[in-house]
């Protein structure tokens, strides 16, 4: 019979953060990282704030492209419908 | 090239969006032109940021862009939609990238030993001696969203090419982790410790701004 899995640090935990929010985690550190997160304000602070910075990181918006862009890609879509006829 | 504004929630459902690219690419291939410069628009900056991790100079990552769209048209009727449109225009770039030669991401190494967080927050014991603030109910009033546009292009800019590149595709254009793994021919493994590094600076630079704004403010 397996023993009781051993604690993780916190510094272990922080470098496990990002692969327990892509839920790549075994079953096993799954649950012992849910295990030091209920124990520890600090560690759940820092998944809070990977989480904060990963929706900030989603809601950076592109710009529109510029006139000439715009004119550049037309030129591009022209030269092919003439290619394609 | 830049982010400076923020949207003011998630970009809608990724099912809606690739939907939406669906319509636009039925359009395009009858030979509407306003289609085809919606599309362009759409992934313009995912494809020029992509593209920037491949070389340095701006104007040859719009022309890669430029290429990978007549390689995109040429192909077109040929599109089987068996990935998203992005993941394949991307995928393009990546090999248009590549022939360019300029500088190939693959160059730079995944094995990286660099802590998500500095070893001198932490005790003998492992646990936190300097732990985090909390800021995450109040980081948009205490950062400008001109300011955090600006923060993250800054820390994306220090990244190393392919750690960007992934960051990018996952975190910033909301590409699942498979869709990066095949549009940057990276293991499953590998991608994984690319994000890690890549998240774990992106959330320290926030840390250190956000913390100078509240020392500033005092």
């Amino acid at each position: 019979m397996l023993g009781r899995p051993r604690e993780l640090a916190c510094q272990e935990v922080v470098e496990l953060i990002s692969d327990y929010l892509e839920d790549a985690l075994s079953t096993r550190d799954r649950r012992r990282l849910e295990h030091h997160l209920a124990g520890c304000p600090h560690c759940s602070a820092y998944l809070a704030q990977m989480r904060e910075t990963l929706r900030l990181a989603g809601r950076l918006t592109p710009e529109d492209l510029s006139p000439e862009m715009t004119e550049e890609f037309s030129e591009i879509f022209r030269r092919w419908s003439t290619e394609r006829d | 090239m830049s982010w400076i504004k923020l949207r003011p929630s998630r970009p809608r459902d990724r099912s809606q969006r690739a939907d939406e690219d669906l319509h636009l690419l039925k359009r395009l291939q009858s030979g509407d032109e306003e289609a085809f410069i919606t599309l362009v628009n759409r992934h313009h900056d995912s494809m020029l940021r992509l593209a920037r991790t491949f070389v340095h100079s701006h104007a040859l990552a719009e022309e890669i862009v430029q290429d990978t769209w007549v390689g995109a048209l040429r192909g077109i009727d040929r599109f089987e939609g068996r990935s998203s449109l992005r993941t394949w225009l991307l995928a393009i770039l990546v090999n248009r990238a590549r022939t360019t030669g300029v500088r190939e991401a693959r160059s730079v190494p995944i094995a990286d030993t660099e802590p998500a967080v500095d070893a001198a927050r932490f005790n003998s014991a492992g646990a936190w001696s300097a732990p985090p603030e909390q800021w995450v109910e109040d980081v948009e009033d205490r950062l400008g969203a001109v300011q955090f546009g600006g923060l993250i292009r800054s820390t994306l800019e220090q990244m190393p090419e392919r750690q960007r590149a992934v960051v990018m595709l996952r975190d910033v254009d909301g590409l699942q982790s498979d869709e990066v793994c095949k549009v940057l021919e990276l293991s499953a493994a590998n991608e994984r410790v690319l994000l890690h590094r890549g998240r774990s600076r992106l959330r320290q630079a926030l840390e250190d701004t956000i913390g100078g704004v509240e020392n500033h403010a005092r």
